[in-house]
């Protein structure tokens, strides 16, 4: 009987590893309704309460995963799902070329890798509006974008070249505890391709739309958010199979699933 | 006592080896191949090394060229190298993959469009109407709904219906959210829901060839279609 107690805490020690694991390095991040910059018709949405990364996923972490999973490693991407410049950072299909940091951000990856990537390790990419609604929080404040101090730390960092080779954590970290949203690389969203604001769209989208190129700027709710702008502009402009120098990820996760 | 055993020993291996769904169709088949470093024989290999038959040079070992193609012959840029769920307006369970053998046109839609998806089916329509009888059975028009949600295989088939597009060449589709999502990044497709019953999205009819390869698009709502046309008719002559 005593021997069954031990093993059944045992067991317990195991599963109980293994759920920290899932969610180690990750915050919580309360959800409300906030407006971003192009929501809906009635432009609040309602972000739920979710998980998310501390730190966005590093090329050591992306390394494990190639690993572990061989059709995502350099030369046995499929076209379909990735560029030519998939991983054009790696030496080979295994280790990143010499001047590469394993604590930098991985870039380089494509969405379909990216999504891959979370649901392997049983998250997802995170929302446009989770996206956002966790990046317009600073040291302090959940929602820091009437602060200009905000906007203008950000677009000083865009003009900054080559931040992709920084490392993670440099940032301070915001009221969530979330670090680098904004700083080191732009980063993969799961629904990317909601954003409705190319060129492209003026002749093959829905004229109903208020994601219009004219109308769009009109229509956003905050003339003077420039980065959030640039931000969805970016996501508008990219396919699912890009890689980019300056483009990685970070996964969240629903709330309430163990 | 042996029983909590078990099932202790069959809950470790379930979470050992929990890991998602491995696509075993792109492993790369890297096996070398010999050749003779004047290629006498042009670009002839052989599998074991030896020397040239022509002037007897010893054989170099060098790289198969990688060919990602898997057994079954879908390549790399086949939309059939997605494994998502889908079903179909007859409540069948189907992959992409099977619809492979006939010449797809593919349009996103919605049931409940009340603006451009009423006028992009009617495309559809003024596509087929425009192919001769003999070509129609080498085709597969599919209509993929980005609201899975709503488009339910019933809600589907009464569409079918409604619009007279329950002939065998069209099919009607219902995913999962991801696999909607996934299937629109691929066709380079955009969409967004603007409020609980309206989509807003981008126009596009795709055309793929029998091995699900991505072969023409047509971008806008009306436009000239004689483009499309013949593309699809170029695939399904022989």
């Amino acid at each position: 009987m005593k021997n069954q107690a031990f093993r059944l805490i045992f067991v317990l020690l195991v599963f109980r590893t293994t759920l920290l694991a899932q969610s180690g390095g990750m915050v919580s991040i309360q959800g409300s309704r906030y407006i971003p910059l192009y929501g809906r018709d009635s432009t609040v949405v309602e972000v739920r309460d979710f998980d998310m990364d501390v730190y966005p996923v590093t090329n050591a972490e992306y390394v494990d995963f190639v690993k572990k999973y061989p059709k995502w490693q350099k030369s046995n991407v499929i076209k379909l799902f990735a560029d030519d410049s998939y991983l054009a950072n790696w030496k080979n299909d295994l280790e990143l070329k010499n001047s590469e940091k394993p604590n930098s951000p991985v870039t380089y990856v494509s969405w379909f890798a990216a999504k891959d990537y979370c649901e392997c390790e049983g998250k997802r990419l995170p929302t446009v509006d989770e996206w956002e609604y966790a990046a317009m929080a600073d040291e302090t404040t959940k929602d820091a974008r009437v602060k200009p101090s905000y906007n203008e730390q950000i677009l000083a960092w865009y003009e900054a070249p080559r931040s992709n080779e920084n490392t993670i954590g440099k940032h301070p970290e915001n009221v969530w505890g979330v670090h680098d949203l904004h700083g080191l690389v732009w980063e993969w969203t799961l629904d990317f391709n909601s954003v409705l604001i190319t060129g492209e769209s003026r002749k093959d989208v829905d004229k109903d739309s208020n994601l219009f190129c004219g109308s769009a700027a009109v229509n956003a709710t905050d003339l003077m958010n420039y980065a959030a702008f640039m931000r969805y502009a970016i996501r508008g402009s990219l396919k699912a199979k890009y890689s980019m120098k300056n483009l990685g990820f970070r996964c969240v996760k629903d709330k309430n699933e163990l | 006592m042996k029983g909590l055993k078990n099932i202790l020993m069959v809950l470790s291996v379930v979470l050992a080896f929990q890991s998602c769904n491995f696509n075993k169709k792109s492993t790369v088949s890297s096996a070398e191949v010999y050749q003779c470093p004047m290629q006498c024989e042009g670009d002839k290999t052989y599998e074991k090394p030896g020397s040239c038959p022509v002037c007897n040079m010893a054989m170099q070992a060098i790289e198969k060229p990688s060919e990602k193609k898997s057994d079954d012959g879908i390549s790399e840029t086949s939309i059939f190298n997605l494994t998502s769920a889908w079903h179909t307006e007859e409540d069948e369970a189907i992959q992409l993959e099977d619809l492979k053998g006939k010449t797809l046109v593919m349009v996103m839609i919605y049931t409940s469009c009340k603006a451009a998806c009423p006028r992009l089916v009617a495309d559809m329509r003024h596509i087929e109407e425009q192919i001769p009888k003999e070509n129609i059975k080498d085709l597969n028009f599919v209509l993929v709904s980005i609201d899975p949600k709503t488009d339910t295989p019933e809600r589907l088939k009464a569409f079918a219906k409604e619009n007279l597009m329950d002939g065998d060449q069209w099919t009607f589709l219902q995913g999962t959210e991801s696999g909607v999502r996934e299937f629109a990044n691929v066709l380079a497709m955009k969409y967004k829901q603007i409020s609980p019953i309206d989509f807003s999205h981008s126009n596009i009819i795709s055309v793929f060839n029998p091995k699900g390869e991505l072969i023409h698009q047509q971008e806008g709502l009306g436009v000239d279609n004689k483009e499309t046309v013949a593309v699809i008719l170029n695939l399904t002559t022989k």
